[in-house]
């Protein structure tokens, strides 16, 4: 890898590693976004540490679904709008004109606030990923990925007889948890949640929330939450956003219980928000 | 990536993800195909606009002047009554005037060739001049009338004067007559007037479009006085005031399959029902604006129904609140607030109808009439059924004078979409 | 009195209803009276009696007048003029006395028909003469009855909102009626027409020649009313103009609605627009002036024998006048599929192309696939294209480069000049008009239907 970084000058150096022993993942600097003449974002810089679960909290318009949507390059979809600074995973600039957002995404997926099956059988939802980027072909190869992503994402018991029915048929949490299955069969390394219960009943939540903690064994999560309390109960490091800018981040027990910033204690004791 | 990844941890991806390969370069190319086909799709379809408006107007730009030809006629007293200047041998003071003009063409083979090269209607247009302005008599005065078909294809250069003589329509002997007017300063080309004031003829060189204008007007004239306040007040009545049963379920489907009909079905409804069955008179504007306004009211049900849901309800709440019963909601309140919406549909209306030809067709309002209309219960043509009947004339002068009438046409067109952009754009209003 | 004088004066009198009703009630209320309604409301209910039953016996008067009128004056024709007349030659007796009757006089007409003339304009003066009484009577008894029943305590408010109401029903069942209208007049003169020639014969005979002439004692001669090759002439060439339409309108919003930038698409999308107000006719003069010939003269350089009338140059420009008609519904369909999904698809790390042809199409398929049908039922029902640049002779033929002729362009000829109800050839345009009306109703019932549902599959 350090081979590669010297001849195409993507990566700026090998991936630092923290002193609790969690890789660097994902490392953001200066990052600020604009939508058209007005700015979203203000200079982020964190770290975001693999195999953990980060939260993004804040209050709704604070930037911190703009910034996680940085993360994958889906900013680009939406013409007006421009980014600038860095965001380096595992070392290499994803900002990069060389990047690829086509690759970039298939290494880092999303699931987003609303369920979003596409009008497909459940089986054609999960292979659409995999089929697009040739990891495999259709047969048992395909069956075993559809299978193992299913099973990970905790839905496969629930569907396990009917995948050839469309994703639409399915409740809301099972759509998105098909959703989130859709993410992993593509095999990414951080997976993005942009407030992924939001539109779901507590029961279904909390099986989410389950699932998350799960899911934090393979892959780098980063979620935007809303609630306190699922940050709470998910994150192991936390992210708090106000206005455009990162107001603090760090360990979420310290975060919740000893916040260094006025604001951040504000929010979270309930005073706005 | 084996299906190994999948089951084991993903940890690192190996390879360099970064830098695209053969696998990603194929996706991008068939990204850049579909994105070429759209191209090309836009581009095909603007040509095809463009080459149609184009050829239609380069063909038309002949029709811009009409060639005139001005001889002098002696109008000597004696033969001309004053009280009764209509009824003089005016065939005669004309064929002497051009006699005057050309000495040695004697035979009546070479006579009628001259002839040929002006106008037939030449003396009746000698007699409306002295009719109009009895004052002439026992002058000679300067007479300016138009050429003939192939006078006027020569002057334009339509016609190749290095064919040999028997593959053209002129003789030589015609195109030395016609260089002699030339010569002699006899010949100007103004702006052809006649196109638009005269009404129909079998000579290209008469033929204008003012009674298929007028018939057009009489039959909007009707179309509009129908479909608009039928159309406004049908739209009111499904949007305002039925209620929801399978009556007025079969009506709005009904009227959302009525503006899918075919329009020479409606042609078809006209024929039987208002010529056969009422009897009424065949090529009238009457029949045709009758026809057209059933074609238009469903566009114009529409339009208003959709002006009237885009009235908050709110405002119908503030009405109802201080009392006013649901007539006079709608009535002082809603339809007023919806009125540049309904007016924007109905102008779109009223120019499809304008262009509509099929159900004009079928009512016979492709007679061949040589006098405008007098009123809308006479026998007349239209814009659109002028063009076909000129479309279908074998004469070189009427290709041109097609065009030009479809320009003038989509002239007609243009202004009433302006109006109406300009109209939705002025009074779009956001709730 | 002409009809229009008459129904100025009927309006003169509604509006002086309205102020005597108005000023009747003003002075009730000013005599310290509690009104149930405003004066206002007086003055419309007086003019709504004047006007609304006086202008409805005008229009029922004209409407059943000629035919009267006609009937009369023909059954008092002597004996030998009508005596073994078919009923198409009657028509053209009663044109002719209609002739005589506005002093079109042409040759020396019998003197009996110069009678029946005399007879029909008297008919007439006495018919106007008797609208004007009746009308102008009817509306000032309603303008007297109505102010009789003005009081302080009528509701005249309600009245006049009933009236309105009731105004509005009727003018929504119009619509109704003119669908009814279509269909019953089709319907019957279809039903003359399979009087003459049987359906089977007409749905599936192979041989279609109703321009030529028949003895009078041979109508109908079997095969001459053959519609298969009309049928095969207008789905061949709709099918010619789908070809062209279809990927052209749908590549072209694909385009617009993911690739091109906001400015293209608002430049672009109206220029597409303009495609589609133009009238067919100047479609048609554009097949016979350009493509025709085009098509023609690169067919010849190619060595083939192209007909001036081909159904390939037809079919092509009525493509070109679907274009904008598929491209909208295709914008539409495709704008209608929630954001989401291409997010969805774009986190996936799909590409355009890839999120465009495997989550966007399927998911508008529904929305397209109606547009699709209106624009065949268009295609079907287009008229003034196929009469200018398509074919007379009804041939069954593959070849695009033989001209066709289709279901309308053959109602066009058929009904074209002077029209008599009862002769096989006018009554077979309508036994065609009916195919065609069925057709494109089916066509247009269920791709209604589709984009319904997928409207709401969305909202």
């Amino acid at each position: 890898m350090d081979k590669t970084a010297e001849t195409t000058g993507v990566l700026s150096g090998a991936a630092a590693t923290r002193t609790d022993g969690h890789e660097i993942k994902v490392a953001a600097s200066n990052v600020s976004v604009f939508y058209g003449e007005k700015q979203a974002l203000f200079d982020v810089t964190i770290d975001i540490p693999g195999r953990q679960v980060m939260a993004f909290i804040g209050p709704s318009g604070c930037g911190k679904s703009t910034f996680l949507r940085c993360i994958n390059r889906m900013n680009d979809t939406i013409d007006i709008c421009s980014v600038t600074g860095t965001i380096e995973i595992d070392g290499a600039n994803i900002y990069d004109p060389k990047i690829d957002p086509v690759l970039l995404r298939a290494r880092v997926g999303m699931v987003f606030q609303k369920p979003n099956p596409f009008p497909k059988s459940i089986y054609d939802n999960i292979c659409y990923g995999p089929r697009i980027h040739g990891k495999a072909r259709a047969g048992s190869e395909m069956d075993e990925i559809v299978e193992v992503s299913l099973k990970r994402a905790g839905l496969w018991n629930e569907v396990k007889d009917r995948l050839k029915e469309p994703g639409t048929g399915l409740s809301g949490g099972q759509q998105q948890r098909l959703c989130i299955a859709r993410a992993i069969a593509v095999n990414p390394e951080v997976i993005l949640m942009d407030e992924p219960c939001s539109a779901l009943d507590p029961i279904a939540t909390a099986r989410i929330e389950e699932l998350i903690d799960e899911l934090r064994e393979r892959y780098t999560i980063v979620i935007v939450t809303h609630s306190m309390q699922q940050a709470a109960r998910v994150s192991q490091r936390a992210a708090f956003f106000h206005l455009g800018r990162l107001v603090e981040e760090g360990e979420t027990d310290l975060i919740f219980t000893n916040p260094s910033d006025q604001r951040t204690q504000d929010y979270i004791t309930g005073r706005f928000g | 990536m084996s299906d190994k990844s999948i089951s084991t941890a993903p940890a690192v991806q190996t390879g360099n993800w970064y830098e695209p390969d053969a696998k990603l370069k194929r996706r991008y190319a068939s990204d850049r195909r579909l994105r070429f086909y759209g191209v090309t799709a836009i581009v095909f379809a603007l040509g095809m606009l463009a080459a149609l408006v184009g050829t239609i107007a380069v063909t038309a730009l002949p029709a811009i002047t009409q060639t005139m030809v001005t001889l002098d006629v002696e109008l000597p007293a004696d033969k001309i009554d004053p009280a009764d200047p209509r009824s003089a041998g005016y065939l005669k003071l004309f064929s002497d005037a051009v006699a005057r003009l050309f000495p040695e063409v004697d035979t009546p083979k070479e006579t009628r060739e001259l002839r040929q090269l002006f106008t037939s209607s030449a003396q009746y247009q000698l007699r409306d001049m002295v009719v109009a302005d009895p004052s002439l008599i026992g002058k000679t005065v300067a007479f300016t009338f138009p050429l003939s078909d192939i006078g006027d294809q020569l002057h334009k250069g339509a016609i190749d004067r290095n064919l040999p003589s028997d593959q053209r329509r002129v003789s030589d002997i015609q195109i030395g007559w016609y260089d002699r007017l030339v010569e002699q300063d006899r010949i100007t080309a103004p702006f052809n007037w006649g196109m638009i004031f005269n009404a129909d003829s079998r000579f290209p060189e008469q033929a204008g479009l003012w009674g298929a204008l007028v018939g057009s007007f009489y039959a909007l004239l009707i179309c509009f006085l129908v479909s608009f306040p039928v159309g406004i007040s049908a739209a009111v009545y499904l949007e305002e005031f039925a209620p929801k049963n399978r009556w007025t379920d079969i009506i709005e489907v009904n009227i959302n399959n009525l503006a899918a009909v075919p329009s020479i079905v409606f042609g078809l409804l006209g024929l039987a029902v208002f010529l056969n069955f009422f009897g009424m008179p065949r090529s009238a504007p009457i029949v045709g604006g009758l026809v057209l306004s059933l074609m238009t009211l469903p566009t114009i049900i529409i339009a208003t129904r959709a002006a009237l849901k885009a009235v908050p309800p709110s405002i119908r709440e503030a009405a109802i609140g201080v009392g006013a019963s649901k007539m006079q909601t709608v009535g002082h309140h809603v339809l007023p607030l919806a009125m540049p919406g309904i007016l924007t549909g109905t102008i779109i209306g009223l120019a499809q109808a304008l262009g509509e030809t099929a159900p004009l067709l079928l009512i016979g309002m492709n007679a061949f009439i040589t006098a405008a209309p007098e009123s809308m219960f006479n026998p007349s043509t239209a814009l659109p059924t002028q063009i076909y009947i000129w479309a279908d004339s074998p004469e070189r002068g009427f290709t041109s004078r097609t065009s030009a009438a479809i320009i003038v046409l989509l002239g007609f067109l243009v202004c009433m979409n302006a109006i109406a952009i300009y109209m939705r754009k002025r009074f779009e209003r956001k709730w | 009195m002409s009809a229009t004088t008459l129904l100025a004066i009927v309006l003169a009198l509604s509006l002086i209803g309205y102020l005597w009703g108005r000023a009747n009630a003003g002075a009730l209320k000013r005599a310290g009276q509690g009104m149930h309604s405003i004066p206002a409301y007086h003055g419309y209910f007086v003019a709504l009696s004047c006007g609304v039953p006086a202008f409805l016996l005008v229009l029922i008067w004209l409407a059943a007048q000629n035919t009267i009128i006609d009937s009369i004056v023909l059954a008092g024709l002597p004996s030998y003029v009508t005596d073994g007349v078919e009923s198409s030659r009657m028509s053209l007796i009663a044109s002719e006395i209609k002739g005589i009757a506005g002093g079109r006089i042409f040759g020396t007409p019998d003197q009996a028909l110069i009678d029946a003339a005399e007879r029909y304009n008297a008919l007439r003066g006495i018919a106007s003469l008797g609208m004007a009484v009746c009308a102008l009577a009817l509306a000032i008894g309603g303008m007297i009855y109505a102010r009789s029943r003005l009081s302080p305590e009528f509701r005249a408010r309600n009245r006049v909102d009933n009236i309105i109401r009731w105004g509005l029903i009727v003018c929504s069942i119009l619509a109704i009626l003119t669908t009814l209208g279509i269909i019953l007049s089709l319907v019957i003169e279809s039903l003359a027409f399979f009087a003459r020639v049987p359906v089977f014969s007409f749905l599936f005979g192979l041989e279609w020649s109703p321009q030529t002439p028949m003895r009078a004692d041979q109508v109908a001669a079997a095969g001459a009313f053959g519609a298969v090759p009309v049928f095969w002439g207008t789905i061949f060439i709709s099918a010619i103009a789908m070809f062209v339409a279809l990927p052209v309108g749908l590549f072209s919003a694909i385009y617009l609605v993911e690739y091109a930038n906001h400015r293209v698409r608002s430049v672009v999308k109206p220029l597409l627009e303009i495609l589609a107000g133009i009238p067919t006719i100047v479609y048609g003069f554009f097949a016979i002036l350009t493509v025709a010939p085009m098509i023609r003269e690169f067919g010849i350089s190619m060595g083939l024998s192209v007909a001036s009338n081909s159904a390939l140059a037809a079919g092509s420009v009525m493509g070109i006048m679907l274009i904008p008609f598929i491209s909208s519904f295709a914008d539409d369909a495709i704008s209608a599929v929630p954001q989401s999904m291409r997010d969805g698809s774009y986190a996936l790390g799909a590409t355009k192309a890839e999120t465009i042809r495997q989550v966007l199409l399927p998911a508008a398929l529904p929305g397209i696939v109606g547009g699709v049908l209106l624009a065949v039922s268009r295609a079907i029902g287009e008229t003034m294209i196929v009469v200018m640049a398509a074919g007379l002779t009804a041939t069954l033929t593959a070849n695009p480069l033989e001209g066709v002729t289709t279901v309308t362009v053959q109602i066009v000829t058929l009904l074209i000049g002077d029209t008599e109800f009862d002769s096989p050839k006018t009554l077979a345009a309508f036994g065609l008009g009916l195919v065609l009306f069925i057709s494109t109703l089916a066509l247009n019932i269920v791709a209604l239907q589709v984009v319904k549902r997928y409207r709401e599959r969305y909202e």
